[in-house]
């Protein structure tokens, strides 16, 4: 007899399952790519669901122009060998008022990200959005169905939630409707980490301690990824000093916090998760707006 | 808190990660879900369990000791339930509104729990949590005993399939640990348990608060304890997709990948069973066969997949497959049917309507499909079963379900893939109810489709026609039947192949059990429209007359033939003209109140409102009508 699935052949399962339900019952999905670990889990989810067939939709990276130069380098290699479109979209009035995180705050994610991916989703017309969000992360996050429906607007009501039964996936909508898709939910950072290291999924050199420039700001740990343009920002070169340090998560590096590492390889990087003390959305400054209820309020408003 | 044996230790992650990583790897899945009453503990319990697995992280619980103090409901400890109600409202009012999935892991396991809300008016989300879990911990406070809401959730647990039922008598450290009162609960459970039909469960004594028999056991504070601890008892129960493996073969096809010509492969996951290279396989409703060719995968041909996996099966042959299909073990394949008995849980707040044409989603299939009125439904505190004339919220009751098109399905006790469903409104496009099927109601559709090499196309070409149900409606004494045999006489001249079904040939042998009550009258055109469509099968021109009174009727032959081929004549005659002519007397009779339910007279007529063809007896002759509806219907090739 065969030894009973393990959980992540289970996981892996049912995300494949999540992933061809939609390319059947859409008319216009699309995979949202952040470029962070739980975004090439998700491709790599998606080339596997298919294969020999490429993917028969696109790639998304709703971009803020202030991602890390890595994250760019491997978004497009990572497109290409998966043999899918890559779509890049900018709000373009974030772009022309010259929106940054630094002057702006809390308006940088949203303009930028909130706004942009509504934009995107209309401009092209997707009706299914792929996001690499999971249940683990966040409190809202844990009571969200694997296929969440959005309205016209984009506005997700939380009190309102389709009953989701079995493996049974209700894809219908009205026109202008779309559904934001989760295929891992169910996994945990821990998951996420350990399918890279048996899947070898090349991730973002990021994610690896090494000697980098970084700064202080407010508090917290940065890395100077682009000091010409920070300083124009500024108005002033923060001091920059090496140090190893390595990124749990990654967005914008003027909002994504750094941690001081020596972890360069996967395992190691898997035992600090383990014996950190922090939760991993820790370091993004998104989640500590509006008391608690940070990312509900955000996700009512269209975010991801 | 003392950290204990069943969880990881933080020393071999420190010391060995990767032998650490090497066991994390091969651990299994328990997906679980806790329920109980409104103040039973259930959140504080999976805070526990998260607490104790170290799936806390400092900065969240320095969040949860501020909201505690803020919020909470514990004075000054740790409120523990703060931090799996997340959604603001729920936060507000104290009170779970949605399920919430949380995750946590052992040194043998991985484990999903759904914190499932107690409220009766968020039944639909407990059953949306119960419907993926292996378990059920059912919460009880010790002080308080069994209550409606515990009879409530064993009874949807029970329903829904869960075979692991734990019951965990909670607080128990309010009660000092009594035994007899532990015992006293355990008693009256099981004298529940076995009034709905459940057959065994697993009763522990806890405190979620305190800790005492959750990841060890007993607890010092009840020696009398000899059983596992709740922990324990997870780790050890078999979870739902072992089951699964030692079914028949059964995966619905969700996809057909084709990435050239020479690439034809079945993508779908596995629901039961197991499939190897070589294996005969049969393809549902079709009933083709063939032979398994490869399971692809991009790791590489699999020897062998297990029900749980995503794979994508190529077959020897090119055979009619595609979404909705279901590949299974060609000696044992599930059954196909349109008709249903099923237990329906009504998840909407807008009520079942009887007759409305819902999209039924079950597996990779979806259809069209109504609901008739629920047989009764039941009082899910009291298990009582009611009569009802619809399901509103929450409810839950048993009803006959007829589709447009033959599902291939098993029973829901056998098989959850093929026998769970949704209904979506069509309309607001809502998941307005869960349904699981029981069984078909006619055991002729337990026969299988044999699928004939002449094919119906066949037929009909060396005929050299296009087959057609030429379907006269009109009152009695309209001409009919006059007119349908002038048609017929035309089409013979035309050296067409026809058959006439009309009230003699089908009343005196096919029929001859019907009487004229409206359940009869109904399945006399159910049975008349079925040969209807064998005989089109066969390639004929089929005409019929009947006074077929209901357009539900007339629309469901419609439903059972191909595209255009059903052909609604209205023999259009006003009731005073026909009951003028009274040919058999019969006006006069049903007049005379000797003949009951007659159409026209105490029973009603329903006109067609978009008949292909209508003939006005009144203007036209019977030949006149039967070139008029010739003229219509040709060229027939």
């Amino acid at each position: 007899m065969t030894a009973p699935l393990t959980h992540l052949q289970r996981l892996e399962a049912e995300a494949i399952h999540i992933i061809r339900e939609v390319a059947a019952e859409a008319d216009k999905p699309v995979m949202m790519y952040s470029v962070g670990k739980d975004s090439a889990v998700m491709l790599h989810l998606a080339k596997k669901a298919f294969y020999p067939s490429p993917p028969p939709f696109p790639l998304l990276h709703v971009d803020t122009t202030w991602k890390f130069k890595d994250m760019y380098a491997l978004r497009e290699k990572a497109a290409r060998e998966a043999g899918m479109d890559l779509l890049v979209y900018h709000n373009l009035e974030a772009e022309e008022r010259g929106i940054n995180p630094f002057d702006h705050g809390p308006l940088h994610t949203d303009m930028w990200k909130t706004e942009g991916l509504k934009q995107a989703l209309t401009q092209y017309g997707f009706d299914a959005a792929f996001g690499g969000a999971r249940r683990d992360e966040e409190k809202s996050r844990a009571k969200e169905r694997i296929f969440s429906f959005r309205t016209a607007s984009h506005g997700w009501d939380p009190k309102n939630q389709r009953a989701e039964l079995w493996n049974l996936y209700n894809a219908k909508k009205k026109k202008g409707e779309s559904i934001r898709v989760f295929p891992i939910s169910n996994w945990t950072e821990l998951d996420v980490w350990q399918y890279i290291q048996l899947e070898n999924i090349e991730i973002v050199p990021l994610y690896f301690a090494a000697k980098r420039p970084t700064y202080e700001w407010e508090g917290g740990l940065f890395m100077a990824d682009d000091p010409e343009r920070l300083e124009k920002v500024l108005g002033t070169m923060p001091e920059i000093t090496e140090r190893s340090v390595r990124f749990r998560t990654l967005g914008c590096f003027p909002l994504t916090g750094a941690v001081e590492s020596e972890a360069a390889n996967l395992s190691d990087v898997i035992q600090e998760t383990l014996l950190t003390t922090t939760s991993e959305r820790q370091g993004r400054v998104i989640d500590k707006d509006a008391g608690g209820a940070g990312m509900e309020k955000k996700k009512q408003e269209g975010y991801f | 808190m003392a950290q204990d044996s069943v969880y990881q230790t933080d020393a071999l992650i420190a010391e060995d990660i990767d032998s650490y990583l090497e066991t994390h790897q091969h651990k299994t899945m328990l997906r679980f879900i806790t329920c109980g009453s409104v103040d039973d503990g259930k959140s504080t319990l999976i805070g526990r369990l998260l607490y104790d697995s170290k799936m806390i992280f400092e900065d969240q619980l320095d969040a949860l000791s501020a909201d505690s103090k803020k919020v909470g409901t514990q004075g000054q400890e740790i409120d523990f339930a703060l931090l799996v109600d997340g959604l603001a409202a729920e936060r507000e009012q104290g009170i779970t509104i949605d399920v919430a999935y949380r995750f946590f892991n052992t040194e043998k396991r991985k484990f999903i729990v759904a914190d499932c809300p107690g409220h009766e008016q968020y039944t639909r989300n407990m059953v949306t949590g119960a419907s993926t879990a292996d378990l059920a911990v059912i919460l009880v406070d010790a002080r308080k005993g069994v209550l409606v809401q515990t009879r409530r959730h064993s009874y949807l647990c029970h329903l829904i399939g869960i075979k692991n039922i734990v019951l965990a008598v909670n607080k128990l450290d309010l009660v000092d640990y009594d035994q007899a009162t532990f015992d006293a609960i355990v008693a009256e459970y099981t004298e529940f348990a076995e009034e709905i039909g459940i057959e065994s469960f697993t009763a522990l004594p806890i405190s979620g608060f305190r800790g005492d028999n959750i990841t060890t056991a007993p607890s010092e504070s009840t020696p009398w304890y000899q059983g596992p601890s709740l922990v324990e008892h997870l780790e050890s129960v078999e979870v739902l997709s072992q089951v699964a493996a030692d079914k028949p073969f059964r995966m619905p096809v969700q996809w057909v990948n084709r990435p050239n010509l020479d690439f034809r492969g079945f993508s779908g996951l596995i629901a039961t069973g197991s499939v190897k290279p070589g294996d005969a396989v049969r393809a549902l409703p079709s009933g083709k066969t063939s032979t398994v060719k490869s399971i692809v995968t991009y790791d590489g041909d699999l020897d062998e997949a297990i029900a749980g996996q995503s794979v994508t099966i190529t077959l020897e042959d090119e055979i009619d497959c595609s979404r909705g299909d279901v590949l299974c073990v060609a000696d044992n394949p599930p059954e196909t049917a349109d008709q249903f008995e099923a237990t329906l849980v009504w998840l909407n707040d807008e009520d079942l309507h009887v007759g409305r044409a819902y999209w039924l989603k079950l597996g990779t299939q979806t259809v069209s499909a109504t609901v008739q009125q629920p047989k009764h439904r039941v009082d899910v505190n009291t298990m009582d079963e009611l009569a009802a004339k619809t399901l509103s919220l929450n409810d839950i009751g048993v009803a006959e379900v007829y589709s447009d098109k033959p599902l291939v399905f098993e029973s829901y006790v056998e098989n959850r893939t093929l026998g769970g469903f949704i209904l979506v409104d069509k309309i607001t496009n809502a998941t307005v109810a869960a349904g699981m099927l029981n069984f078909s109601l006619r055991r002729s559709q337990n026969v299988h489709w044999q699928a004939s090499d002449i094919t119906r196309t066949h037929h009909a070409s060396m005929k050299n026609q296009t087959p057609r149900v030429l379907w006269f409606t009109g009152l009695s004494g309209s001409g009919k039947s006059t007119i349908a045999n002038e048609v017929e006489k035309k089409l013979a001249l035309m050296n067409r192949h026809t058959f006439l079904l009309d009230g003699d040939n089908v009343r005196h042998g096919l029929n001859k059990d019907l009487g004229f009550t409206e359940a009869d009258r109904i399945e006399n055109i159910r049975r008349i429209g079925e040969v209807a469509r064998l005989m089109t099968d066969a390639g004929l021109i089929v005409l019929t007359a009947f006074i077929s009174p209901f357009r539900a009727e007339r629309r469901m032959v419609r439903d059972m033939l191909e595209g255009h081929e059903f052909v609604e004549i209205f023999v259009d005659t006003p009731l005073e003209v026909a009951e003028e002519r009274d040919v058999k007397g019969l006006y006069k009779k049903a007049r005379a109140g000797d003949l009951k339910n007659f159409t026209g007279i105490d029973s009603p007529y329903e006109a067609p409102e978009k008949p292909e063809i209508t003939v006005n007896t009144v203007e036209m002759s019977p030949e006149e009508a039967a070139n008029y509806i010739i003229d219509q219907i040709l060229p027939l090739k």
